[in-house]
């Protein structure tokens, strides 16, 4: 893309709930490019903090601004994947549709582009078929090819293998590879180790709220450089 | 005369009417579609989206809102019946409309009575619904009024049970429509109302068959609901 | 989708369709028609079954009568939502008139109250000449008595025979004097059921159906007619009165085509209704 709605500029961002504060003080940039995996024990604000960026919380306090050339159309250059597929009592064909007719497309060009993402993910059988009898696997891929339809820059996914199988989940990770082999930025959260190993570029660590590390993945699982990472990663970081 | 007698009797005058079209009962079975259809249609064109609007949009005051349309699911249909009867008299301030004792007037009544029921059952159908759906359709760029129009595509099934419930209560309620139609031969004579008066002139039987029909003619348009669901759920 | 421009065509349709059967139900223009307020003792007669048929072929006028208890029917009278009445409660009636809200009163006909009751007979009234005294000797013994207690002409008139009777009925209410608030066949229908004595107009008892083992104990008492009366709304009061149709009704009543018909009446050979226009009444 020529023209981008990135960087994504955080600024002593925070969240509170209930007297809570569940984010607190984030700084970030959020460039075109690497696999950003947010990796963090339950309660760490994974998903908080990937709804701050995607507009569907608004912060307590802090900032958050798009500097990109097209920061105006940040809105419509982004999507979001789901922990559980969301999808409309009609056909596979039907809900990738409606979200172009949302954006606003004309009629030709949504048959293009529901066939072009129906087939990315291998799904073209079951245009057809209503989105709700696909086995959740199926759904999740949807759900993917539902986003990819709409040409996004930037995709957020909030642990979006959590409740598939392995086969459902190498087939899931198969498409998110392609969306960045397509010049889309990747941004997920998981718990799952083996997932951030599989897929990252660079993990964001979060601990209670916090960014503790920002590294190269590599890097990261080889040598954490805080003791929370560490403990993390053996499995005995206590909440 | 025997209750047992009198089922029996009933049975047959209901047969014997159906059975031969006879004219004046065609009538009556008309008029009660026709008000109760019309009546249950224009409160589910208004309840519908005004049940949605109050599980979607959040606004100061939704809350009284919803207390006041759920606690109106209960008004009684002759109350209903005797304000519309105000609201259109001629002394009253709709009273140039000449309204009262015509059907119109009768349609007005059931829809203001089934209004709330719609609209209060739409809302609760729609409120769990809208959680499951609200974060993606946002993420989506969904705007407020086709959020709406989406929610309630997706519900139709259960809004469908909320629209039959209506009416339900329209078909067989009589308070209203006799207040405000009058119960007048070849005019605004219901099934309702000719029980009543069947009733009140001791034609027991055949009060009680009229109260059959209305009953079967019920279970028919109930059936059709259900087999338009089967058939629509098959469907993607 | 393709669906949402087809359901929105859709539903204006089914609105449009929906308006149009609303209003199209209603009297297409040139439909001529008046609205009579009447009491529910004469609508279940079957009086107007015969007698509006008859007016309607000779001028083309069609009656929608509305019935309520005489109470009721002089109230839509007063609140301009009818063009004339068609009750039978003189004092209601003079008084209707006086306050402005009707033209005039004409006599029309009358018919008479019988007192019905069970076979048993507790209160012996069978045969009775007087209706005052039996329902005094109802009264006496606490027989169940059914009362419309409904402010209609038939109630009115059992008031004035409970006075004549010197009894005041109100203590038993709800126990032996059953109180109603209906009209006469819902009245009766309680009466049967209950095996109580009931104060009815002739025609509504002949016509009805539900008889039980009930007889007629009293009749024929001079106190027991039951006087009607015709009143047109009056115009200066409310524009919308239909003047011309609805003085054509009375007129036609009175007349003596009106009258013979009304005469001509009968139910199992009986005449109910006995005309008795006087000009000048």
């Amino acid at each position: 893309m020529t023209t981008t709605a990135l960087p994504l500029e955080l600024r002593g961002l925070a969240w509170e709930a209930g007297g809570e504060r569940r984010i607190d003080g984030i700084h970030l940039d959020l460039a075109a490019g690497p696999r950003t995996v947010i990796l963090g024990p339950n309660g760490a604000g994974k998903s908080l903090l990937l709804r701050l960026c995607h507009g569907l919380l608004t912060p307590s306090a802090g900032t958050i601004a798009w500097r990109g050339p097209a920061a105006s159309e940040a809105r419509a250059r982004q999507a979001m994947v789901f922990q559980r597929p969301v999808l409309l009592r009609r056909s596979a064909a039907a809900n990738v549709e409606y979200a172009l007719r949302v954006r606003g497309l004309g009629r030709g060009e949504r048959r293009a582009r529901v066939a072009a993402a129906l087939a990315r993910t291998g799904l073209s059988d079951r245009a057809r078929q209503s989105a709700r009898d696909l086995s959740i696997g199926e759904q999740q891929r949807l759900a993917l090819a539902r986003a990819w339809a709409s040409e996004p820059e930037l995709l957020f996914l909030d642990e979006p293998t959590a409740s598939l199988d392995p086969a459902a989940t190498h087939a899931v990770e198969a498409v998110i590879e392609a969306m960045h082999l397509a010049g889309c930025k990747i941004v997920m959260t998981t718990h799952d180790l083996g997932q951030a190993r599989r897929v990252a570029d660079e993990i964001l660590f979060l601990h209670r709220g916090r960014i503790l590390e920002r590294q190269e993945a590599r890097r990261f699982f080889d040598s954490p450089a805080t003791e929370e990472a560490a403990a993390f990663l053996a499995g005995t970081l206590k909440w | 005369m025997a209750p047992l007698q009198t089922f029996h009797d009933s049975l047959l005058a209901a047969l014997r009417l159906i059975v031969t079209f006879d004219p004046d009962l065609v009538e009556i079975v008309a008029l009660s579609l026709k008000v109760s259809l019309v009546g249950v249609g224009l409160a589910a064109v208004i309840g519908l989206p005004l049940g949605a609007a109050l599980a979607i949009y959040p606004f100061p005051g939704r809350r009284a809102i919803v207390l006041v349309l759920d606690s109106f699911m209960g008004l009684p249909p002759v109350a209903v019946g005797l304000i519309v009867y105000l609201l259109l008299s001629r002394s009253g301030p709709l009273g140039v409309l000449g309204l009262l004792f015509t059907p119109t007037a009768m349609i007005v009544a059931q829809t203001m009575l089934v209004l709330p029921i719609i609209a209060a059952l739409a809302h609760q159908f729609l409120k769990d619904l809208w959680h499951e759906y609200a974060e993606q359709l946002r993420s989506l760029g969904v705007g407020p009024r086709q959020a709406l129009l989406t929610m309630l595509w997706e519900g139709r099934f259960s809004l469908t049970t909320a629209v039959l419930a209506g009416f339900g209560r329209a078909s067989a309620e009589v308070g209203a429509v006799m207040i405000v139609g009058g119960n007048i031969e070849h005019a605004t004579r219901t099934m309702t109302t000719a029980i009543a008066l069947e009733t009140s002139m001791g034609n027991l039987s055949l009060a009680l068959g009229l109260g059959m029909l209305l009953m079967l003619l019920s279970l028919l348009i109930n059936g059709a609901a259900y087999v338009i669901r089967d058939l629509s759920s098959q469907r993607p | 989708m393709e669906r949402r421009p087809f359901l929105r065509r859709l539903a204006a349709a089914v609105a449009g369709i929906a308006l149009a059967a609303a209003f199209a139900g209603n009297a297409p223009a040139g439909d001529r028609f008046i609205l009579v307020a009447s009491t529910t003792s004469t609508q279940d007669s079957g009086l107007f079954g015969w007698l509006l048929p008859a007016f309607t072929k000779a001028t083309g006028i069609e009656v929608r009568v509305i019935a309520k208890g005489t109470g009721e029917a002089i109230k839509l009278g007063e609140t301009g939502d009818v063009d004339v009445l068609f009750v039978h409660d003189k004092a209601s009636e003079q008084k209707f008139v006086a306050d402005g809200f009707g033209v005039r009163r004409y006599q029309l006909m009358y018919n008479d109250f019988i007192v019905v009751g069970p076979k048993t007979d507790p209160a012996h009234i069978a045969g009775g000449t007087s209706a005052a005294d039996a329902f005094k000797k109802i009264a006496g013994v606490e027989a169940p008595f059914a009362s419309r207690g409904d402010d209609s002409g038939t109630n009115k008139a059992e008031i004035r025979l409970w006075k004549a009777a010197g009894v005041d009925p109100e203590p038993g209410s709800g126990k032996w004097y059953l109180k109603t608030g209906s009209g006469m066949g819902p009245t009766l229908n309680t009466a049967v059921a209950k095996g109580a004595y009931a104060l009815t107009d002739r025609g509504t008892w002949i016509a009805f159906k539900n008889k039980g083992d009930f007889e007629i104990l009293v009749q024929g008492d001079k106190a027991l007619f039951n006087q009607y009366g015709v009143i047109l709304v009056n115009p200066a009061r409310f524009p919308s009165v239909k003047v011309a149709d609805g003085q054509a009704f009375i007129d036609w009543l009175i007349s003596p085509a009106g009258q013979e018909t009304i005469a001509s009446y009968r139910i199992d050979g009986q005449e109910l209704f006995f005309p008795n226009y006087a000009p000048g009444s």
